[in-house]
């Protein structure tokens, strides 16, 4: 289970937007989550918990493929990420780390005003919970899942291909 | 069981008979590809996995691209990951200095890529070689660096978008103005998760530069690869740079789609992506009053040879506006080279233009022509995102060459027409 607060964003945010790219020249875990949606909205890397939902519009992480766009919103706090839809190298960057990403219309669109209230997601049964109702998401892919419980990619990578 | 061409890729690098859209694949890597911002982060995940040697020395390429020239010592840390790692592991292609272009133009000019194989970088602008009738697509560090250590893939086999584009081109009108049409028309998620494959009478005349900028946009509309059948051009142009045998795949004609969207391309202009989206397109005829502060011709999407000799053709014997910035960017060291064989960078010069190194320069707003607040800019680059080409509050309007040389001739947005 995840519990946290939703911090809302709207359709086609793109990767220079969750890291613009005049930060790219370091690969560190905590640079980048200071810095993470810098221009966009300067209160997240300030304000954002462990244990908070980012919640999305359509097509998230679209643009480059930049891993450091996972990274940052992952090592700045954000648990899951629930949106109509994800831009497919985000989407694979995001479970090879190990952060889980929901896709459901009706969260994205029961949520949209819900910035700064709490959620809870339960990700094994694909439920979310905010503003007193329930939203189902899509039945994370059971490769994505394997992933997940492994760790992310590295992990599973050691554990199931070259078997350490 | 009939098969489009990147259904046929899949299934034989996964060492299958057939495989439908859905199926979930290990695929074996022709090409692993990563830059100086990609690269450090995969060097890293390679170490976590364990492993002591990459895969194949001759299937992983480097090439430092983005914030070269080093632009500040933390640019030049990361570099030095990505320089020692790829001696300390014999890497044959490791591209630095004066050896180094822009990653999708250098990799096709040195015949590093050929049609049938499957191409996997760590940036997104790998779907680039789809032109050579390649799979290829962009992936992220991990990713890539779990492919240096195994040398195999992960993936779900797309469904098709089948595009047919049939008609005359006008003038001034090319790849760059059929891929901005089709992302207008698609939106920058119509693509998602699928593959595009760009077929039809035009595509079999376009030069080789043009499908290159064609496939290379087509992340733009989400997709995960652009792929186009290999033919004659495609072949000679492989032909020149390698003695290696190309594989040939073509889609069988009863295969399926999940789409198939006509595009009639008679009645289309230059077209002109306004911010914030790729997708965001209007004629140049009806762009109206928009006055400019920089234009920028080059980036992997339209830094070929040819796209400065079209640049040139707009600007020989004209100055540009009184106080815009017109910086050039050749795509590789040999076409800085042809291009000042031929004059062109004379004619730019003469012209008023700055030309920079081989690199990604200011495409992604690293260096070499940020944008300050309020600041506008014409570029021939593939993005136009909020903050992309430097300040939030600055703005980038996508173009062809031809476009962006009329719009620093007239220091606002326009086409050759209106000079």
């Amino acid at each position: 289970m995840i519990q946290g607060r939703i911090w809302k964003f709207g359709d086609d945010v793109d990767t220079d937007v969750i890291i613009p790219a005049r930060y790219l020249n370091v690969s560190a875990e905590a640079e980048l989550a200071k810095n993470c949606f810098a221009d966009m909205r300067p209160d997240f890397a300030r304000e954002v918990l462990v244990g908070d939902i980012l919640v999305a519009g359509k097509n998230f992480g679209c643009g480059s493929s930049r891993e450091h766009a996972p990274i940052a919103i992952k090592a700045a706090g954000i648990r899951a990420i629930i949106a109509e839809s994800f831009a497919r190298i985000f989407y694979r960057n995001a479970f090879n780390i190990g952060l889980p990403l929901l896709e459901s219309i009706e969260a994205s669109k029961g949520l949209s005003d819900a910035d700064g209230e709490d959620a809870v997601v339960d990700l094994a049964a694909g439920r979310i919970e905010g503003k007193g109702q329930v939203f189902s998401a899509r039945p994370i892919p059971d490769f994505m899942a394997k992933l997940i419980d492994a760790g992310g990619l590295v992990e599973y990578i050691k554990k199931v291909k070259i078997g350490r | 069981m009939s098969m489009t061409i990147t259904e046929k890729i899949l299934a034989v690098h996964a060492g299958r008979d057939h495989v439908s859209p859905g199926d979930m694949i290990e695929a074996k890597v022709d090409m692993a590809l990563a830059n100086d911002v990609t690269a450090p982060l995969a060097i890293k995940v390679f170490r976590e996995i364990g492993m002591e040697k990459v895969f194949d020395t001759g299937k992983v390429t480097l090439v430092a691209d983005h914030f070269v020239p080093n632009k500040d010592i933390a640019s030049a840390e990361q570099v030095k990951i990505v320089r020692e790692f790829a001696r300390q592991q014999g890497l044959k292609n490791y591209f630095e200095g004066g050896e180094s272009g822009i990653e999708h133009i250098i990799l096709p000019e040195k015949g590093l890529v050929l049609p049938g194989q499957l191409i996997i970088g760590a940036d997104s602008h790998t779907c680039t070689y789809g032109a050579l009738g390649a799979f290829s697509t962009g992936v992220g560090s991990t990713d890539l660096g779990a492919i240096m250590a195994t040398g195999e893939v992960w993936l779900k086999v797309p469904p098709t978008i089948l595009l047919r584009y049939e008609g005359s081109l006008q003038p001034h009108v090319g790849g760059k103005d059929l891929i901005l049409h089709t992302i207008g028309l698609m939106g920058v998620e119509g693509a998602l998760y699928c593959a595009m494959e760009f077929t039809g009478g035009v595509i079999s005349r376009l030069p080789m530069y043009q499908r290159f900028t064609m496939s290379n946009m087509a992340i733009e509309a989400g997709g995960k690869n652009g792929i186009m059948e290999p033919d004659e051009t495609t072949l000679a142009y492989v032909a020149e740079r390698t003695s290696l045998e190309p594989d040939i795949f073509r889609s069988d004609p009863d295969a399926e789609h999940e789409r198939v969207i006509d595009i009639k391309v008679d009645g289309i202009e230059p077209q002109v992506a306004f911010p914030h989206l790729p997708s965001n397109v209007r004629p140049v005829s009806e762009v109206g009053d928009i006055p400019i502060d920089q234009v920028v011709i080059g980036s992997c999407t339209n830094g070929w040879l040819e796209d400065l000799r079209d640049a040139a053709r707009i600007l020989k014997g004209r100055k540009i506006s009184p106080g815009l910035r017109l910086i050039i960017m050749p795509g590789s060291p040999l076409i800085y080279k042809l291009a000042m064989r031929e004059g062109i960078l004379e004619t730019f010069l003469d012209a008023g233009a700055v030309i920079g190194p081989p690199c990604c320069g200011p495409c992604l707003g690293g260096h070499m022509g940020v944008l300050a607040s309020g600041e506008i800019a014409v570029a021939t680059t593939n993005r136009n995102f909020v903050g992309r080409m430097g300040h939030p509050e600055s703005e980038v309007y996508l173009a062809n060459p031809f476009v962006a040389a009329a719009s620093a001739v007239m220091g606002r947005v326009g086409g050759p027409d209106q000079l």
